[in-house]
């Protein structure tokens, strides 16, 4: 790895800035991510910063099994996402469709519409489950 | 001048949800204003159908992740209803005991976003910190911090232990403290007086009209809330006030939920002071006798309304939830007339918009007809009568009972 890389990567993994997108949630994961943003839990301590458009993230946090109206929306939202690029599913509905798996307007899960590199479940996952989730996944991208 | 119309959503900064905004502009005023709803649409009703009424509890639970006990406490009041379930004393406590905690957390969560829309960060802050007491104090009453599954059919699943009500209490002092000094904030900031007072206006006709609820009504002095007029689970036994403001603006529904996070928790200590001994939950049977029941609670934002339909299986047959936001997002478009672009989050935030609530819509187009029919209320009359008609039930004798009784 070049110096160059080297510093990028470091920069990378010290602010990941994050995008949250609903897709489909029932809200209660989507309160969960901004309380994990806010003083108590404070995930900005790892450089994490929300953004408002997804051509300033890193990290796409979504939540919720993927409705099919905004299936393509999800799609086109990755697709903005400058390179490299991370999906993390927050929740049980987001890893596997959960409770509205079945569902006649829902596929199961965030993976069916685009690629997804990290896990959180739980309904809701916990602020907590949210923070283990984002930091080990920054720490696997140490490695690389 | 030229109009531009300018999309906000799915995706978007302002907001917190996928929901589509359609903007007309001129220049900077609002010429109209249209939402598109049904990204979060999941089809909830449909699977309830498919499922058995235990499961529906949880699954109307997830209707919501916010206001998630209004919901389920609104489906097992219907399913009560119909089966005829003396539901214990002590179960009615807890469930009104989780209610209004949930009411304390939703109208913080409130105060923050509103904090937020307006630029003031600081207070979306300080008030999501001070929300942590509360969800806190729900994951120990209940064992989760948002969805409770607190509520079954018949009544609650956990008890409330001293140790626990003394802990409750404690967080209470705590939260009508901090609630006091945002009180403060809100009436005496004059930033934020200046940036709420005069948007986002809707008329006490118009709220009448555009049959607005909750704290959106309330802040246009109308004085309607479940809770007193209709009262359901502990209600009927707790002393409270129904908190009304004349202001018709942001600033005054602000002034609403702040008031009513105090007399939450008046009721938070009647409830602990008054809890009675007893059990917790009857035993409901599996398969619920056919009939049907409509049910209302008063959730943080508003009137919520579930109608169950059972046929006497273990499954319902139709399943119908008319969420407050639902009653509430027409309000927006005659808020945000003429008035400026800058207003619009604030103004959309104001009525507490939760549209994994709202997104029950399905609209029927009569097959080859391009135009919408537009009803008349004579003909959707006529229309609901002749429909139960053809199922062999007769309103006529009943319709000329009831003119005689009202006469």
């Amino acid at each position: 790895m070049g110096l160059i890389q080297k510093t990028v990567n470091w920069a990378r993994l010290k602010s990941p800035w994050v995008l949250h997108f609903n897709t489909g949630a029932c809200n209660a994961c989507d309160i969960e991510i901004i309380a994990a943003l806010t003083p108590r839990y404070d995930l900005e301590r790892f450089g994490v910063v929300l953004k408002g458009t997804p051509r300033h993230a890193d990290v796409l946090l979504c939540s919720g099994p993927v409705t099919k109206q905004i299936k393509c929306r999800l799609q086109r939202i990755y697709d903005q996402m400058p390179e490299p690029k991370f999906v993390v599913a927050v929740g049980t509905c987001s890893c596997s469709g959960g409770v509205f798996d079945g569902c006649y307007n829902v596929e199961s899960g965030i993976d069916q519409a685009i690629p997804v590199s990290a896990y959180i479940p739980g309904c809701p996952a916990s602020p907590k489950a949210i923070i283990d989730g984002v930091v080990k996944l920054l720490s696997s991208l140490e490695t690389k | 001048m030229h109009k531009v119309i300018i999309p906000v959503g799915p995706q978007h900064p302002a907001l917190k949800e996928p929901e589509n905004f359609m903007i007309t502009l001129s220049g900077e005023k609002i010429l109209k204003f249209s939402a598109r709803l049904g990204y979060n649409h999941r089809g909830i009703e449909k699977a309830c159908e498919e499922r058995t009424y235990i499961q529906d509890v949880y699954l109307t639970e997830r209707i919501c992740g916010i206001c998630s006990h209004s919901h389920s406490t609104c489906f097992v009041q219907a399913v009560e209803e119909i089966a005829a379930l003396e539901v214990p004393k002590r179960a009615l406590y807890i469930r009104t005991l989780v209610a209004e905690l949930e009411r304390v957390h939703s109208h913080l969560l409130w105060l923050g976003v509103a904090g937020h829309e307006v630029g003031f960060d600081t207070l979306l802050m300080y008030t999501w910190r001070d929300r942590e007491v509360v969800m806190d104090i729900l994951a120990m009453l209940t064992g989760n911090r948002v969805n409770y599954g607190i509520n079954t059919i018949g009544g609650v699943r956990r008890d409330i232990t001293p140790e626990q009500s003394k802990e409750v209490a404690k967080a209470t002092n705590t939260l009508e403290e901090r609630t006091k000094y945002y009180i403060q904030i809100a009436t005496k900031e004059t930033t934020l007086i200046k940036r709420l007072s005069g948007v986002g206006v809707l008329s006490h006709d118009d709220a009448i009209r555009l049959g607005a609820v909750g704290p959106t009504a309330r802040a246009s002095s109308v004085d309607r809330d479940v809770r007193r007029d209709d009262p359901y689970a502990a209600y009927g036994e707790l002393k409270f006030k129904v908190i009304t403001d004349n202001h018709n603006d942001v600033y005054g529904r602000t002034l609403v939920r702040m008031g009513e996070l105090m007399e939450s928790y008046s009721m938070i200590r009647q409830l602990l002071k008054n809890m009675p001994e007893g059990p917790i939950a009857v035993k409901a049977p599996r398969k619920i006798p056919a009939g049907e029941a409509v049910s209302r609670y008063e959730a943080p934002r508003g009137e919520d309304v579930h109608y169950v339909k059972s046929n006497g299986s273990e499954k319902p047959e139709r399943v119908k939830v008319r969420a407050p936001t639902l009653a509430n997002i027409q309000t927006v478009a005659k808020m945000l007339e003429d008035r400026q672009l800058a207003d619009l989050p604030i103004v959309i935030a104001a009525i507490d918009p939760c549209f994994s609530c709202t997104d029950r819509l399905t609209v029927i187009k009569e097959a080859g007809v391009r135009k919408n029919k537009v009803m008349s209320w004579e003909d959707l009359h006529d229309y609901s009568i002749g429909w139960y008609r053809e199922r062999g039930i007769d309103f006529a004798g009943l319709n000329k009972k009831l003119t005689r009784m009202l006469k």
